[in-house]
């Protein structure tokens, strides 16, 4: 019955699992082998009814009908006109599968085709193809099947055509945003500057690569052709001496006060049929996509691991003279292939009132995981196996969500690196921001809007009222990053953790927001703890320096003594190379300033 | 946002030129068929070529649908061959009790997903999987078993329904209550599955995006940021399903209502397909389209409304 196929957004993972290793999973996949025998079993029943059905599937013998179950030469026995239920159900069967077979490989021959071509060409051929899906996806399904009844003739197998055509949209949506992803690939950009025809690209490269989502999507077109099939036989669409499992169900139900059991045959064979074939499908969707991880149970607020809590301080013994941030042997693990993953391993930190302290690292050296332990927000399947984070003498780790939430934002703040991805879409700036305010200082909506407005003109953006009313798609990477910094320090917060808050930025611009966040430290007298990968903007802004590398921190000092002397081969390597190859371009000409800072 | 829902609506009615002209050519090659069952089986091939050129039937295909449709534009479906009795009326009183349980179920199925689907995504776990069986149900069983299940547990065997008939509102509302809800049960039931996945697995996609750590760096409750943001981030592709879903559960309703035997828009479809007649087959044709386009267009103008980037592009 089943006319629209909604695409799963599952669907949409292109396949990199090899062949072998899906037979292999579905072999050990007891869902995949019991839908898979059953529908083996009832298909070649099926196609062998002429052979074993006992009967012809339309003769009426007056002596059968309504006989009941187990009737000598009728095991089902008979129905209201007397003819031989089991027979018919096995020729029912074979009408589904016929079915199941033309509407499938129509959907799939046109919806396939489009979607290569599609996803393949121009923006012209794209935008063609995509009109006429949607002209058929204004076809009121069923009722056009039933409407064109005159044109098929109640020819079943011209209906599944119909549907196919139908269906085929479907197929194209999946098929084409495959390959819209395949086609960004590296490899079909090597086969087309290597002289491949597009065609043979296409058939060799990208169908290869779609082929897994393609074949699971075909599964449940089968299914919904077998369910619309037997949708309108029994609405009495079709023939009337083709048996199908419609037709006898809709027969057994109005005969259901005389012999109740009759409809419940059909039934069964027609649930097991599409059941069979969706679970089938579900499966080699599982077998496609490889071993998917469990999805871990979201947790707000960091997820600790037994007896890794530290004993919390009681909140007498807070001196006023504690640092704002002080970490001890932090470890935060993460779950992998081969048990726990450490990335976190034993990192040690303090950052003084009013300090500007670089966390500095290659890519990949835990330093964000840090910031986000910190900050309580870690990967949901994340786990601090052991240590301590201290915020003004508070201890974090074991804290509730919720008394976290009432430290972030006052507290402590975040910016991160990438802008964009940070502001939510849908709103605009102002009622976000004015969200946050609201939140951080408890105050009456038209208080919060004020307030946001004095935080954007403070962060020097040119025309706050524009910026207010505008949706982050609408304002530059410079201007987004600026408005996140307003939102940040809206509360006064004691210590402010930035993750690469230039990286992300036009070169121009990132001097800017380094050159606005030291006068805002300034004025604010707040402590930064600076997570990047650039010793120009350590240079730049902070006091002091701790380097990580795979997970721990390796040297930490003044910048000037770091920088002058470096003790670890890593920092030194580090320095070179951006003394050396600067590629990464620091603010205010980076080499002058190092060299200034070193003497 | 006014010209962007002018343009959805351009679309929506070109499509639905579009759709009644290919339905209305593909039937061009039933008419003669059509005239033959008109005048019975004893008529030599000169009459029915002969009432063929005085029903217009002859003339090019184009010209009669340019015709048809501009008798339809002015609300003018044409009579019916065999009944004689206007088009218009005798569709609108079967698309009524049809859409009478459509859009109930529609509008039932969309918040029974939303709840499953965003309970599923931030709660993982037990729920997770619940709402997955859920959802797994309704993909798995055809709508018309569901359907039967239904009438045979709640109607036959409990009689805590009626099994069969309609009973208009206007006569008894309580009566109509009964009579709608096995059916818009049985629809959702069958509705839902699609939409709860993709609103779940829309959700799961939001809540690990980097706007939602943000937010929560700036203490921003959860329940805002899952039900505020979240959510309405997730409602775009949402309502997209939604509207392929109108479709869908239009289709299941002309099986549905057969079972419980309601006097639907189904059977009505059937009987004007049987017998080709051709005016009541386009007046219907005419009516789903339409329903179909102003559903899409909905959830166009929701989807405007909610995603501002939609507005813009």
């Amino acid at each position: 019955m089943s006319i629209t196929v909604i695409p799963d957004p599952a669907d949409q993972t292109s396949s990199t699992v090899p062949r072998r290793s899906v037979l292999r999973h579905l072999l050990k996949d007891p869902q995949a082998i019991v839908t898979a025998i059953l529908l083996i079993v009832l298909f070649s029943a099926g196609l062998l009814s002429p052979l074993i059905a006992p009967h012809n599937p339309n003769a009426a013998n007056l002596d059968a009908i309504n006989a009941g179950v187990g009737t000598p030469g009728y095991p089902l026995g008979g129905d209201e006109s007397g003819r031989d239920i089991l027979s018919r159900l096995l020729y029912s069967i074979e009408t589904s599968l016929i079915s199941a077979l033309i509407g499938a490989s129509v959907a799939l021959a046109i919806g396939l085709t489009a979607g290569l071509v599609g996803g393949y060409f121009s923006s012209t051929v794209r935008n063609s193809v995509e009109w006429v899906s949607s002209l058929i996806m204004t076809f009121p399904g069923l009722i056009t099947l039933i409407v064109l009844l005159p044109l098929t003739g109640g020819d079943y197998r011209w209906t599944m055509l119909i549907l196919g055509v139908l269906l085929a949209p479907g197929t194209y949506r999946i098929v084409r945003n495959l390959v819209l992803g395949v086609k960004k690939e590296l490899y079909i950009d090597a086969a087309r500057v290597s002289g491949l025809r597009d065609f043979r690209i296409l058939s060799r490269h990208v169908l290869f690569s779609v082929r897994g989502p393609v074949i699971v999507n075909t599964a449940f077109l089968m299914g919904a052709a077998v369910a619309a099939q037997s949708g309108l036989a029994f609405l009495g669409v079709g023939a009337k001496d083709v048996p199908s499992f419609g037709l006898m169900i809709s027969s057994g139900f109005n005969n259901i006060y005389a012999a109740p059991l009759q409809f419940v045959w059909p039934c069964i064979c027609l649930g097991l049929i599409t059941g069979s074939l969706v679970l089938f499908g579900n499966s080699l969707r599982d077998a496609f996509s490889g071993p998917r991880p469990k999805r871990p149970k979201p947790v707000h607020g960091l997820r600790v691991a037994d007896g890794a809590a530290p004993e919390q301080t009681p909140t007498s013994s807070i001196s006023a003279h504690a640092p704002v941030l002080a970490v001890e042997d932090l470890r935060v693990s993460f779950p992998g292939t081969k048990g726990l993953r450490e990335v976190v391993k034993g990192v040690g930190l303090t950052v003084a009132e009013g300090e500007v302290v670089g966390l500095v690292g290659e890519s990949g050296s835990g330093k964000t995981q840090t910031a986000f332990a910190i900050l309580g927000v870690l990967a949901p399947e994340a786990l601090v196996t052991r240590g301590s984070v201290r915020l003004e003498g508070r201890e974090l780790v074991g804290l509730a969500d919720s008394k976290l939430a009432a430290l972030r934002g006052r507290v402590v703040s975040y910016i991160p690196q990438e802008p964009m991805s940070n502001l939510d879409p849908s709103f605009t700036v102002g009622s976000q921001l004015t969200e946050r305010v609201r939140h951080c200082l408890r105050v009456s909506r038209r208080e919060a809007r004020q307030t946001v407005l004095d935080l954007l003109a403070r962060v020097e953006i040119a025309d706050p009222q524009r910026v207010f009313d505008s949706y982050p798609h609408q304002i530059s990477g410079g201007m987004a990053q600026r408005v996140l910094i307003a939102g940040a320090i809206a509360s006064r917060p004691r210590l402010l953790i930035a993750d690469e808050p230039t990286t992300a930025l036009d070169v121009t611009v990132q001097a800017e927001i380094l050159d606005l966040l030291r006068d805002l430290q300034k004025e604010y007298g707040m402590a930064i703890l600076l997570v990047t990968h650039n010793f120009g903007v350590v240079a730049d802004i902070c006091d002091r320096i701790a380097v990580m590398r795979s997970g721990e921190i390796v040297e930490t000092g003044t910048t000037r003594e770091v920088f002058r002397a470096p003790a670890h081969a890593y920092t030194r390597q580090l320095l070179d190379a951006i003394l050396e190859d600067d590629d990464s371009p620091a603010p205010s000409a980076p080499a002058d300033r190092l060299v200034e800072v070193a003497r | 946002m006014i010209t962007y829902a002018l343009r959805r609506l351009l679309t929506g009615v070109v499509l639905a030129v579009l759709v009644t002209f290919i339905t209305f050519l593909l039937l061009s090659t039933s008419f003669h068929d059509m005239i033959s069952t008109l005048l019975g089986p004893d008529v030599t091939p000169d009459a029915v070529a002969r009432r063929e050129h005085e029903l217009g039937y002859d003339r090019p295909v184009l010209v009669q649908y340019g015709e048809w449709l501009v008798h339809a534009v002015r609300g003018d479906l044409g009579t019916s061959l065999f009944t004689t009795l206007p088009v218009g009326p005798s569709v609108l009183s079967h698309i009524v009790v049809t859409m009478s349980i459509v859009f109930p179920a529609l509008l039932i199925a969309v918040i029974v997903s939303v709840v499953l689907g965003v309970w599923a995504a931030s709660r993982s776990g037990a729920a997770d999987r619940v709402a997955q069986g859920i959802s797994l149900v309704g993909h798995v069983v055809p709508a018309l078993l569901t359907a039967i299940v239904l009438v045979v547990v709640f109607a036959v065997e409990l009689k805590m329904f009626p099994a069969t008939g309609y009973v208009q509102f206007a006569d008894n509302p309580y009566g109509w209550l009964r009579s709608i809800t096995l059916p818009v049960v049985a629809l959702v039931i069958a509705g839902m599955a699609s939409m709860t996945a993709q609103i779940r697995g829309s959700m799961i996609e939001e809540l690990g995006k980097d706007y939602v750590r943000t937010l929560r760096t700036a203490g921003v409750p959860t329940r805002s940021i899952v039900l505020k943001h979240a959510l309405r981030n997730a409602a775009s592709p949402a309502l997209t399903v939604m509207s392929l879903e109108f479709i869908q559960l239009f289709s299941y309703s002309v099986i549905i209502e057969n079972v419980f035997a309601l006097p639907g828009f189904g059977s009505f479809a059937f009987s004007s397909a049987q017998t080709i007649d051709v005016p009541v087959i386009m007046g219907v044709t005419l009516v789903s389209v339409i329903l179909v386009v102003v559903v899409n267009l909905l959830a166009d103008i929701a989807n405007g409304y909610l995603n501002p980037k939609a507005r813009t592009h």
